[in-house]
C-alpha cells in the first residue's frame, strides 16, 4: 500500500485535480487557503461536502449501485438513496455532525499539514481512491459517509448493517447514524472527547485512524504519510506494506513501522470503552481484510516438507498418481476412486466430521455434485446441518470453537477436492459471521443467526444472483441469434432457457469436451425443453465458430486481472471466438470474484483423475493407453481449469450488472466487504 | 482394357466410401493406378504425349469427383500429368535437336518449320530448367485442343513434322511410356520416402529439452520426432488425443516406445499448456497454394493458441501435400462432415434427430467436421522433402511439381 500511494503522489495532480474542480470551483477561497483553514471552511457550509462527494463520483463505476439494489437487499437501497438527493434534512443533520468534531482535529492536524501544502488538492481527492482509508477514517458518522460514499458505497451500507459501529468513531454516539437529532446535540462532548483523544494521539499510540474525517483531515493525514513515508524511505526502513490502511498519523514523526501494530490494536482499544464488543469486531473488520487482500499463498505440493505434514493430518488417505507431470508437480494429484470405499466405511467412525459434511465429501469425491454453484451450495448447507446439531463444548467459547471446526470440515472437503474459489469465498463469509457474532447472544440464537446468515447467502448471493444475472443477459439475445456455450454451466443454462421462455428465436451451438462431456447433460435439458440445438466438440470450434453471433460461457471464478477462471477449454473457446470477432460474455456471479491474479493456467489449477484420459466412452477400440502407468515416459494429463485472458473476453454479466474485465478488481474492492457482512 | 477400369473402379469405389483415407495412402494408391493405366495405354502413332494426357485425365477425373477432399489424389494425378509432359518435353527436345541438325541440309519447305521447332525447344529446353510455365508447350501437343490453353498459331508445324518423322515417333513413343512410367515409379518412392526426407531435417529443429505440442497423428510428425530422438535430443512431447477419432492416443504410445517423454493431455488442455510450448509440430492433410493448410479438426485452433503465445506453429508435410489450388471458402467447400456418432450415442438422441418430428428439421444437430483450415499467417513454417519454406514461398513450389495447364483435371467438353 505504502508502495502504492508513495507512486500515486507522482500520478495524482494532474488527473485528480481535474475530477476535483467544479468542488474547488464552488468555493475557491478555499482552495487559496492553506490547509487548516480549508478545513474550518468545509465544515461549516453543510451543503459542501456533498458537492465534493458527487464531483469525486466519477471514480466509482455507476451501475453496481443499481444492480446491487435490485438484486439485493434493500438495505443496500436505503444506504445508496440518500446519496443523489444532497438536500435531504436528516442527512443535513448528519453532515453537520462531524462539525464539532472536526474542530479539534485540525487543530491537531494543523501541524502536520503545513508540511506540505501543496499536495493538498490532491490529498483531498485521493480519498475517493483510497477506500480502505476513507472508510477507516470515516468512521465520524454518516457525514462523512455522505461525502465519500460514491468511492465507497458497499462500505456504508456494511457499516449500516452492523448498526452503530460505524456511528463509533470512538467518542462520537454510535447511534449518529441513526438519529440525527441525538448526534446533533452532542457536537461539543464529541469535540471534547476528540480533543481528549488527540492528546493520547500526540503522546505517540496512535488513535488516528478514529478520527472523524473531514476533507482537511484527510489531506492532513495523507500528507503526514507522505512525510513519514519519506522518512521512511530515507531511512530505508522497510515499511510493512498493511501499515497504510489505518493511515492516520499526524505526527508524522512517528515511524512508519511502529503505525501497523499499534493501529490494529488500537482500533479495539479506543471503541472498547465506548461501543458493545459487537462494533468492536466490526470495526476492526476492513482494516484486517485490508491486509488480507493478499491472498494466502497456497499450498505447493512439491513442497516434500509440507506434503509430508498435510499427509499426517490427513482424513482421507489418498494415494499419489504416478507418472507426475513434471509441470503440475506443484498440485495434488492422487488416484481416484481408491479412497472412496475406505472413506465410506469410515463413515461412522469419523468422529469429528459431521455426517452431512462427510456426505458432501464423497459427492464431491464421487464427481456427484460439481460446479461452483452447486458445490458451494451444498457445502453451506452442510455446514448449516452442522451448526445446527452444534452445541458448544463446556468451557469452550463458540466462536473460536465452532470456527475451528469450520476448519476442520474446509480441511476434510479439500482433501476431498479442492475447493473452489467460490467455496472459499463462502467459508470466509461464514467465518466472519461467525467471528461477529456478538458474545451477548445465546447459543442457539448464534446458531440460528447463522443458520439465517448461510440462507442469507445462498440466496441473495446465488439465487438472486443468478436471476439478476439471467436478466442481464437476456437483453442480449436477439432473435435470430446463434449462441454457442461450453460446457455446461447453470447460469447460461438458464439464461438460454429464460429466452426460449421468452419466446425469441434462437439456436444454440453446444461445444463440449473430452473427458468431462458435461456438455450432453445439458444438451439433454435443452432439447427437452424444445431449444435447437447444434451439438460438436471443441476441436470443431473453428468450423461452428464461423456461424456463431455470441459466446456465452461460465466462469468458475473471475480474478482481478479480468482473467477468466473456468473449465479447462474454456479459453480456446474464447480465444476462437476473437478470432472470428464474435463477443464473448462470461456470467459469473460476483460472489466468485477473487482478488487473486493469475496470468497463466499452471500455477494454480486442478488435476483430474489421468485415467479417464486413456479411455474413452463408447470406443472400446481405443486401448493404446490402457496401462499408460506402467511405462514412465508416458504421462496423461487431466487439467481442470484453464486461465482465459482478459483480452479474449467482451463482457462479464454479473449480478452487479455488465461490466468489462477491466472493472473486475474494482468489484472485488468495492464489495468484498459487502461479500463479508451481508 | 478392362481390367484397368476395373482397377478404376475399384479404386473409386473405395475413395467414396472413405476406405482409403490419408493423403500418404491415397497418394501412393493413385500413383499406382497411374502408372498401371499408363502402361496398359496403347500408344498412337502421332502426338502420344496426348494421348496418354488424355488417358490420365479420364481417370483422374472419376478419382478427384469420387472424394473431392482428397487433395492428394488431385495432387498426384496432375503430378503425373506434369510428368507426361515433361518427358515428352525432353524427348521432343533432344528430337528436334537431332533434327534441327540434319534439316540444315534438308529442303527450303521444311526451312520455316524447322526454326520454330528449334526456337520453341530452346525456350522449352530452358522452361523445363525453370519449371515454369512453357508458353510455347502446346505447339508440341497441338493435338489436344486444350480448353484452357491459349490459341497456338502454328498448328501444322508438328504435323507435318508428325507425319515426316513417324519412324523416328516409333522410337520416341516407347522411349516415352517407358520414361513416364520410370518417372512414376520415382513418384512412389518419393512418397514412401518423403517422411525420411523431412525427418532428416529434425535434428535441425528440435533443440534439447525443447517442449513439443501436437495433436492428433501424423505419421510425417512421429517420424519427425522420432528421428530427433535418434540423434539423442533429449525432449518432451504434449500430445492431443485430437477427438473425435483419438489418434493423439496412438501417437503417444508410438513415441513412448521409442523413449521420448510424452503427455497426453486433452484438446481443451491446449491453450492451458501452449504458454510452456516451445514449439508446435502438426501434420497436415493438404497444403494450398497460397500456404494455408487443410489439417485434421482442431489445428486452427492450436496455430491460433500458438500464436497468442508467439509459439512458432511447424507443419510438416511430404510433397505430395501440396495442392495447387488455391482455397475458397476451406472451411466448408473442403471438409468433410463425419458421423455424428463419433461424438453423441445415437440411441440417446435418436427421437430429436429424427427429421420426422418438429416440422422436418430436427431439433438437434450434429457437426463433425474432418478438417481444419489453417490460414497462412498462422503458420511459421512448412518442412517439406525439399526443406522448410515460409507459406508465402509456396505458390513457387508448387510451380515446381505441377503444370500450369493442369490445373483444372478435365478432359476437353467434346469428348
Amino acid at each position: 500500500m505504502d508502495v502504492r500511494r508513495g507512486q500515486r503522489t507522482v500520478i495524482d495532480p494532474k488527473v485528480r485535480q481535474v475530477g476535483f474542480v467544479p468542488a474547488g470551483a464552488t468555493r475557491p477561497p478555499a482552495r487559496s487557503h492553506s490547509v487548516p483553514t480549508d478545513a474550518c471552511s468545509s465544515s461549516p457550509p453543510a451543503p459542501e461536502l456533498p458537492l465534493s462527494g458527487s464531483s469525486l463520483s466519477p471514480v466509482m463505476i455507476p451501475p453496481p449501485r443499481h444492480s446491487s439494489a435490485d438484486g439485493l437487499p434493500s438495505l443496500s437501497r436505503s444506504a445508496a438513496s440518500p446519496v443523489p438527493i444532497p438536500a435531504s434534512p436528516l442527512r443535513r443533520d448528519t453532515v453537520q455532525i462531524p462539525i464539532g468534531s472536526y474542530n479539534p482535529s485540525e487543530s491537531v492536524l494543523g501541524s502536520s499539514p503545513m508540511i506540505s501544502p501543496s499536495s493538498r488538492l490532491d490529498a483531498v481527492s485521493e480519498f475517493s481512491d483510497e477506500v480502505p482509508t476513507s472508510a477507516w477514517l470515516g468512521r465520524s458518522g454518516s457525514g462523512k459517509f455522505a461525502s465519500s460514499f460514491p468511492s465507497s458505497s458497499g462500505e456504508m451500507m456494511t457499516m449500516k448493517i452492523t448498526g452503530g459501529g460505524s456511528g463509533g468513531g470512538g467518542n462520537t454516539p454510535k447511534s449518529s447514524l441513526t438519529t440525527a437529532s441525538v448526534v446533533k446535540a452532542l457536537p461539543g462532548v464529541s469535540e471534547k472527547d476528540r480533543g481528549a483523544l488527540i492528546e493520547v494521539q500526540n503522546e505517540g499510540i496512535s488513535k488516528p485512524q478514529k478520527q472523524k474525517t473531514s476533507k482537511a483531515e484527510r489531506r492532513a493525514i495523507q500528507e503526514a504519510q507522505r512525510a513519514a513515508k519519506a522518512a521512511a524511505k530515507e531511512a530505508g526502513e522497510a515499511v510493512k506494506p498493511s501499515a497504510s490502511s489505518g493511515g492516520a498519523l499526524p505526527a508524522s514523526k512517528q515511524g512508519k513501522v511502529v503505525k501497523p501494530s499499534s493501529q490494529k490494536k488500537d482500533g479495539p482499544q479506543v471503541t472498547a470503552p465506548v461501543v458493545p464488543s459487537e462494533k468492536k469486531v466490526g470495526d476492526r473488520i476492513p482494516d484486517k481484510d485490508r491486509k488480507k487482500d493478499v491472498p494466502h499463498p497456497r499450498m505447493q505440493f512439491d513442497d516434500k516438507h509440507r506434503v509430508e505434514k498435510a499427509k499426517r493430518r490427513a482424513v482421507v488417505n489418498q494415494s499419489e498418481a504416478r507418472n507426475r507431470v513434471e509441470l503440475f508437480r506443484h498440485l495434488p494429484q492422487y488416484i481416484h476412486g481408491t479412497q472412496l470405499p475406505d472413506l465410506e466405511s469410515k463413515f461412522f467412525q469419523l468422529d469429528p466430521m459431521h455426517p452431512s459434511v462427510y456426505k458432501v465429501g464423497l459427492q464431491y469425491l464421487s464427481g456427484v455434485i460439481s460446479g461452483g454453484n452447486a458445490r458451494c451450495i451444498a457445502m453451506l448447507l452442510a455446514f448449516q446441518e452442522a451448526i445446527k446439531d452444534y452445541s458448544t463444548p463446556p468451557e469452550k467459547a463458540l466462536v473460536r470453537d465452532l470456527t475451528a471446526k469450520i476448519s476442520s470440515y474446509v480441511s476434510f472437503l479439500i482433501e476431498c477436492r479442492p475447493l473452489s474459489i467460490s467455496m472459499g469465498n463462502a467459508i470466509k463469509f461464514l467465518k466472519n459471521r461467525i467471528a461477529k457474532l456478538p458474545h451477548t447472544l445465546s447459543e442457539s440464537e448464534a446458531k440460528s443467526s447463522l443458520q439465517s446468515d448461510i440462507d442469507r447467502f445462498i440466496n441473495e448471493k446465488i439465487v438472486i444472483a443468478d436471476k439478476v444475472i439471467v436478466g442481464h443477459a437476456v437483453t442480449k439475445i436477439r432473435d435470430g441469434d446463434i449462441l454457442l456455450t461450453y460446457g455446461s454451466s447453470s447460469v447460461v443454462e438458464m439464461i438460454l432457457l429464460y429466452a426460449h421462455e421468452l419466446g425469441k428465436q434462437f439456436r444454440v451451438v453446444l461445444v463440449d469436451s473430452r473427458p468431462k462431456l458435461e456438455g450432453q447433460a445439458l444438451l439433454h435439458r435443452l432439447v427437452a425443453k424444445g431449444l435447437n440445438c447444434t451439438y460438436t466438440h471443441i476441436n470443431a470450434i473453428s468450423y461452428v465458430m464461423q456461424e456463431v453471433t455470441r459466446v456465452f460461457l461460465g466462469a468458475s471464478s473471475v480474478l482481478s486481472n479480468g482473467t477468466v477462471y473456468s473449465r479447462v477449454g474454456t479459453a480456446c473457446v474464447a480465444m476462437v471466438a476473437n478470432a472470428f470477432q464474435i463477443p464473448v460474455l462470461i456470467c459469473c456471479e460476483a460472489y466468485k470474484f477473487h482478488e487473486r491474479v493469475q496470468l497463466d493456467s499452471i500455477c494454480s489449477n486442478e488435476l483430474g483423475d489421468p485415467d479417464v484420459i486413456s479411455k474413452v466412452a463408447g470406443r472400446n477400440d481405443l486401448n493404446h493407453l490402457e496401462s499408460w502407468a506402467d511405462n514412465e515416459n508416458l504421462q496423461l494429463l487431466n487439467l481442470i481449469y484453464d486461465a482465459t485472458p482478459s483480452d479474449y473476453v467482451s463482457m462479464i454479466i454479473t449480478d452487479y450488472g455488465m461490466i468489462p474485465p477491466t472493472s473486475v478488481p474494482v468489484i472485488v474492492r468495492e464489495y468484498r466487504r459487502e461479500h463479508l457482512w451481508i | 482394357m478392362p481390367d484397368v477400369q476395373a482397377l478404376v473402379n475399384d479404386f473409386v469405389l473405395k475413395l467414396k466410401r472413405r476406405k482409403i483415407e490419408g493423403s500418404h495412402a491415397s497418394a501412393q494408391h493413385t500413383a499406382e493406378l497411374l502408372r498401371s493405366v499408363i502402361s496398359h495405354q496403347r500408344m498412337p502413332y502421332t502426338n502420344q504425349a496426348g494421348a496418354l494426357i488424355d488417358a490420365v485425365k479420364a481417370v483422374g477425373e472419376q478419382l478427384i469427383a469420387a472424394n473431392p477432399v482428397e487433395l492428394a489424389v488431385g495432387n498426384i494425378v496432375r503430378r503425373v500429368l506434369h510428368i507426361i509432359r515433361e518427358e515428352d518435353l525432353s524427348s521432343t527436345a533432344t528430337a528436334i535437336e537431332g533434327l534441327g541438325l540434319s534439316a540444315g541440309s534438308d529442303d527450303d519447305d521444311e526451312g520455316q518449320h524447322e526454326d520454330r521447332p528449334a526456337l520453341s525447344a530452346a525456350a522449352l529446353a530452358a522452361a523445363a530448367r525453370s519449371t515454369l510455365r512453357a508458353p510455347s508447350l502446346q505447339t508440341l501437343l497441338e493435338d489436344i485442343p486444350d480448353s484452357a490453353a491459349a490459341p497456338q498459331p502454328p498448328s501444322s508445324g508438328g504435323d507435318s513434322e508428325g507425319k515426316s518423322k513417324s519412324a523416328d515417333k516409333n522410337i520416341r513413343s516407347r522411349k516415352l511410356k517407358h520414361d513416364v512410367i520410370e518417372a512414376i515409379n520415382e513418384l512412389i518412392q518419393d512418397i514412401d520416402t518423403c517422411h525420411e526426407q523431412i525427418s532428416e531435417q529434425a535434428v535441425e529443429h528440435i533443440h534439447q529439452n525443447e517442449v513439443i505440442l501436437t495433436l492428433g497423428r501424423s505419421r510425417t510428425v512421429k517420424e519427425f520426432l522420432c528421428a530427433a530422438k535418434e540423434k539423442n535430443r533429449s525432449f518432451r512431447v504434449f500430445v492431443a488425443e485430437g477427438a473425435p477419432r483419438y489418434q493423439g492416443h496412438v501417437l503417444a504410445k508410438e513415441l513412448v516406445s521409442k523413449g521420448i517423454q510424452t503427455t497426453v493431455i486433452t484438446d481443451s488442455a491446449v491453450f492451458a499448456m501452449i504458454s510452456r510450448v516451445n514449439m508446435v509440430i502438426v501434420g497436415a492433410h493438404a497444403i494450398m497454394a497460397n500456404g494455408g493448410v487443410i489439417a485434421p479438426v482442431g489445428i486452427n485452433m492450436v496455430a491460433l493458441a500458438a500464436q497468442r503465445h508467439a509459439v512458432p506453429f511447424v507443419v510438416v508435410a511430404g510433397s505430395h501435400k501440396l495442392c495447387p489450388l488455391y482455397p475458397h471458402n476451406p472451411e466448408v467447400l473442403l471438409n468433410d462432415l463425419k458421423c455424428p456418432s463419433d461424438l453423441l450415442d445415437f440411441g440417446e438422441f435418436s427421437d430429436c434427430m429424427d427429421f420426422g418430428s418438429h416440422g422436418g428439421s430436427p431439433l438437434l444437430h450434429v457437426v463433425n467436421p474432418a478438417f481444419d483450415y489453417v490460414p497462412p499467417k498462422l503458420v511459421s513454417l512448412f518442412i517439406t522433402d525439399t526443406g522448410g519454406h515460409n507459406p508465402s514461398y509456396m505458390y513457387r513450389l508448387i510451380a515446381d511439381y505441377y503444370s500450369a495447364d493442369d490445373l483444372v483435371v478435365k478432359r476437353r467438353s467434346t469428348s
